[in-house]
């Protein structure tokens, strides 16, 4: 309970921080923290129009999308406080239920049968059967490490103390910002700003939708930033007492934004098929660690 | 002769069948209607299909290798026929030969074990099988008899038959042999653990191997397929590797004496094969529906089918969910396990082990992100969108909806309910060594597992009502989809399937056959120009076509002797007489 309404709270500041870094390393004034957020009450007051190729599939896509999120964000716990869903292997719920959502996406834009959103969709799927990996990998390394297979436990066990916890925080620490970014279609995968269809992602496949089901995706972009740097944050509050590990988990994701907003403001986008390569390092890098974890325990030789 | 009393595995296997064909005879009542014409071969397809469910429940329960082949026999004979239904395309023959030679070899291999057993024992009842594991080393055996089911599963590379033998197929005949036909060499893998005692660590090892790579190449493959049913016929491929990885799994328990990686593996599989015989058939009768609906099965044609057979596209859907392992389906509770098996193995602590664990994930993992990519395209160009052809598509009549939807509850339930099912697999479950329902009820609490996902389904049930109300007091309306400045968009500019994939397509390239055939215009009237790229089954090619190939080049070397002069036949004869005598002689 307390991971959800934390991660709740968060998801308000996110990408209002992101925004305001963003501005502030560009010399602008920009738009107030709380930007992202007007936004969507904005939308949520507006009209929807729906196009005429579209049936039930498009109009149940943003409600499946946000829900995925939703029950995902249930499973993450609070350090060695357990989330309203917790079984022995719910990361995989977790990753599934997530993708579930993009299922919904996908096909919620090819019912358009626009041939940009086809577009949109065709890059999605094959970028997140590519990042796919690296989530499962990277927790598969945590739990051999640990001896868990639950959330709650993996990140109780997980130690400050021991260097070789450290070093796996913050690669998986890595791996989840990265996944975040990639999830979201940020910056180096791709522009969320961009003006030219031709070269976006997520934002190509959201172009029919208006009103609350464009609010509700928006909500959902939020939702799935602050969920990943929860991730991130239970990496390092496992074992600290809850009193300490709010101000911790705020701070996480305020650094998770900044280090996004200072990302997007000084890198460019990636050529298209650059991508999949650039994606798939991830795999590798978490690869890596589980190989890292078994050599420092004695599994290799 | 039979298993007295019945055990639970084979009761599990007979309860699938059951529910399968079922479904598939009141389908497929709806089906033939559209070949009332001709009564007499339609008479001979319904007492096949009769022959071949009886065929499989007989060999659910025989204890004995003789009477099993003949049922083996029996049943590959009667699918042969179902399968050859329309015999007067050439290509539906072809398929059925195809499928005719492979199920013999399958009869061959079978043979071979079961008489490599009865040479040292003497006896052909499968209850002399542990007393010959205790005299000899099994192994041979064992791998002999796998080789048999596994091409009658479809494991690569023994999958060969299956994408043609499918599409020739009807489609409730498509339904129940994607569903339940290629499960009875599962069954057939699932009995022979039963009975053997051998270094199962080896064989659990094995078999994990080829299933990791058949269900990575069988998704690989059907993700370029273009023909709805071929795609299916890939698909199971795909489902059979991941039934694979849960009886692999479940082997390496039983010979490390591991009991929780036992259960969760056969439990994995057990489900998973329930899993995929729901889901595959209600796939392949939807692609039936959409046959019968539009008289095309190619992809690239069609579209939009959403708005107009709204019955088949949300079965379609439910089972693409389904199949793609994702909650609150059931094809997400088999997945589970064979995860947390895996994950449980990882942690087994052994050198080399985790690496095998590892990679199997990976293995996992990639499947299911190959699964999603190919069922978004499979769904979204044939059912959304716009016709990207000129198709007069309709609804089909309700005996071939109804069946469909009653199994989409079995599948949602098995997703709720995930605790029941376990507990019903429970007696199948415990006919292996090690595996228990207890042992399953500690490991994972599937009650969970199944709650989430119903938490899963109010919220967006929740949601989706929410938006709903919030929209009846706002202004919704109706406009075309954004063209970017472009108003006089075609449905051909729409992406199709083949472009949906071609990231993909490129990225795997060192996977994937790609045969391309260019003519570019040229000149300086140039007059023509084509373009053509198919894919093709790289495995099928080179395990299959070119030793063939080989062989028959070999072969034409001696036709000169078969000339077609009665003189040189009746020269071959006295030949023949005289070199008998001429041996004869020199042996006395």
């Amino acid at each position: 309970m307390t991971s959800l309404i934390l991660i709740l709270i968060s998801a308000l500041f996110f990408n209002g921080i992101i925004g305001r870094v963003k501005s502030i390393s560009a010399g602008r004034k920009g738009p107030g923290i709380m930007q992202p957020l007007k936004d969507v009450i904005r939308l949520f007051k507006k009209g929807t129009v729906y196009s005429e190729t579209t049936g039930p599939v498009f109009k149940l896509a943003p409600a499946v999308y946000l829900a995925s999120v939703l029950v995902a964000i249930l499973c993450v716990p609070f350090g060695h406080k357990a989330g309203l869903i917790s079984f022995s292997g719910d990361f995989v719920f977790f990753a599934y239920a997530l993708a579930l959502g993009k299922f919904f996406c996908i096909i919620g834009a090819l019912d358009t049968g626009s041939s940009f959103e086809g577009m949109g969709a065709s890059r999605e799927a094959t970028y997140s059967m590519l990042a796919e990996p690296a989530f499962f990998l990277i927790m598969g390394s945590l739990a051999l490490m640990t001896g868990h297979s639950s959330f709650e436990s993996i990140f109780a066990a997980l130690h400050p103390s021991s260097p070789m916890s450290w070093a796996l925080a913050v690669i998986a620490a890595y791996i989840f910002l990265v996944l975040a970014m990639v999830e979201n279609s940020r910056m180096p995968v791709d522009d969320p700003k961009t003006h030219l269809e031709l070269t976006m992602i997520h934002e190509v496949m959201v172009l029919d939708n208006s009103g609350i089901d464009l609010g509700l995706i928006f909500v959902t972009g939020y939702l799935k930033f602050a969920m990943y740097a929860a991730l991130i944050a239970n990496l390092f509050i496992g074992s600290i007492p809850v009193g300490f590990g709010i101000p911790v988990f705020f701070a996480v994701q305020v650094l998770c934004a900044v280090i996004i907003g200072l990302n997007e403001s000084f890198t460019a986008r990636f050529r298209m098929n650059h991508n999949p390569q650039f994606i798939f390092t991830l795999a590798c890098i978490a690869l890596l660690a589980v190989f890292g974890v078994m050599l420092m325990s004695g599994q290799l030789v | 002769m039979f298993s007295q009393p019945l055990n639970g595995l084979s009761l599990w296997f007979m309860a699938i069948f059951t529910i399968v064909f079922a479904c598939g005879a009141v389908y497929g009542t709806g089906y033939m209607k559209h070949y009332r014409g001709r009564p007499l071969r339609n008479t001979l397809h319904w007492i096949n299909y009769a022959v071949a469910y009886i065929s499989m429940m007989l060999l659910c329960v025989v204890e004995n290798s003789i009477t099993f082949l003949v049922c083996w026999e029996i049943m590959a004979l009667s699918s042969f026929f179902l399968v050859i239904y329309e015999s007067e395309k050439p290509e539906t023959i072809k398929a059925g030969i195809n499928f005719f030679i492979q199920s013999h070899i399958s009869v061959v291999l079978l043979t071979a074990g079961f008489m490599m057993i009865a040479a040292k024992t003497g006896s052909y009842s499968f209850s002399a099988i542990p007393r010959y594991c205790v005299e000899n080393n099994g192994m041979a055996a064992f791998l002999l008899l796998f080789a048999g089911f596994a091409v009658k599963a479809g494991f690569v590379p023994f999958h060969t038959w299956l994408p043609y033998a499918h599409p020739a197929a009807p489609a409730h005949i498509s339904g129940v042999m994607s569903g339940v036909i290629i499960k009875i060499g599962i069954f057939g893998i699932l009995r022979m653990i039963t009975w053997f005692s051998i270094d199962f660590v080896t064989a659990g090892a094995i078999i994990l191997a080829v299933s990791a790579i058949s269900g990575l190449y069988g998704v690989m493959m059907a993700i370029l397929q273009h023909n709805l049913k071929k795609l299916l016929a890939y698909h199971s491929i795909e489902n059979i590797g991941i039934i694979g990885m849960g009886i692999g799994l479940g082997c390496i328990g039983v010979g490390n004496g591991n009991a929780v990686l036992a259960t969760l593996g056969f439990a994995g599989a057990l489900l998973h094969t329930l899993n995929h015989a729901l889901f595959k058939s209600v796939l392949f009768f939807c692609s039936g529906n959409v046959y019968h609906g539009t008289h095309t099965l190619d992809i690239e044609k069609l579209g939009g089918l959403a708005k107009k057979m709204p019955w088949t596209a949300g079965l379609f859907l439910i089972a693409s969910i389904a199949i793609c392992g994702l909650p609150p389906m059931n094809g997400f509770i088999s997945e589970f396990l064979i995860y947390s098996g895996l994950f449980g193995w990882m942690q087994g602590a052994e050198p080399g082990v985790t690496t095998g664990a590892v990679f199997s994930i990976l293995a996992l993992v990639m499947i299911g992100g190959l699964a999603i990519l190919c069922f978004t395209k499979a769904f979204g160009i044939i059912f959304l969108g716009t016709p990207r052809t000129e198709i007069d598509a309709h609804e089909m009549e309700p005996c071939r909806i109804i069946p469909l939807v009653f199994e989409a509850m079995i599948m949602l339930s098995i997703g709720i309910f995930p605790g029941f099912y376990a507990k019903l697999a429970g007696s199948a479950l415990e006919c292996f060594p090690f595996a228990s329902t207890s042992a399953l009820a500690a490991t994972t609490d599937l009650t969970i597992v199944g709650l989430a996902g119903l938490i899963f389904l109010l919220l967006i049930g929740f949601i989706y009502v929410a938006k709903s109300r919030h929209n009846a007091g706002r202004q919704v309306s109706e406009g075309p989809t954004w063209g970017c400045g472009y108003t006089e968009g075609t449905p051909r500019i729409q992406y199709t399937a083949t472009s949906f994939v071609k990231t993909y397509v490129q990225l795997f390239s060192f996977v994937l056959g790609n045969k391309k055939e260019q003519k570019l215009p040229s000149g300086i009237f140039p007059t023509e120009g084509h373009f053509e790229s198919e894919s093709y089954d790289k495995l099928e090619t080179g395990l299959i076509n070119k030793p063939l190939g080989a062989y028959r080049s070999l072969m034409d070397k001696f036709s000169f002797l078969q000339n077609g002069k009665m003189q040189f036949y009746v020269l071959y004869g006295i030949i023949f007489i005289v070199f008998t005598l001429i041996l004869t002689l020199l042996i006395r």
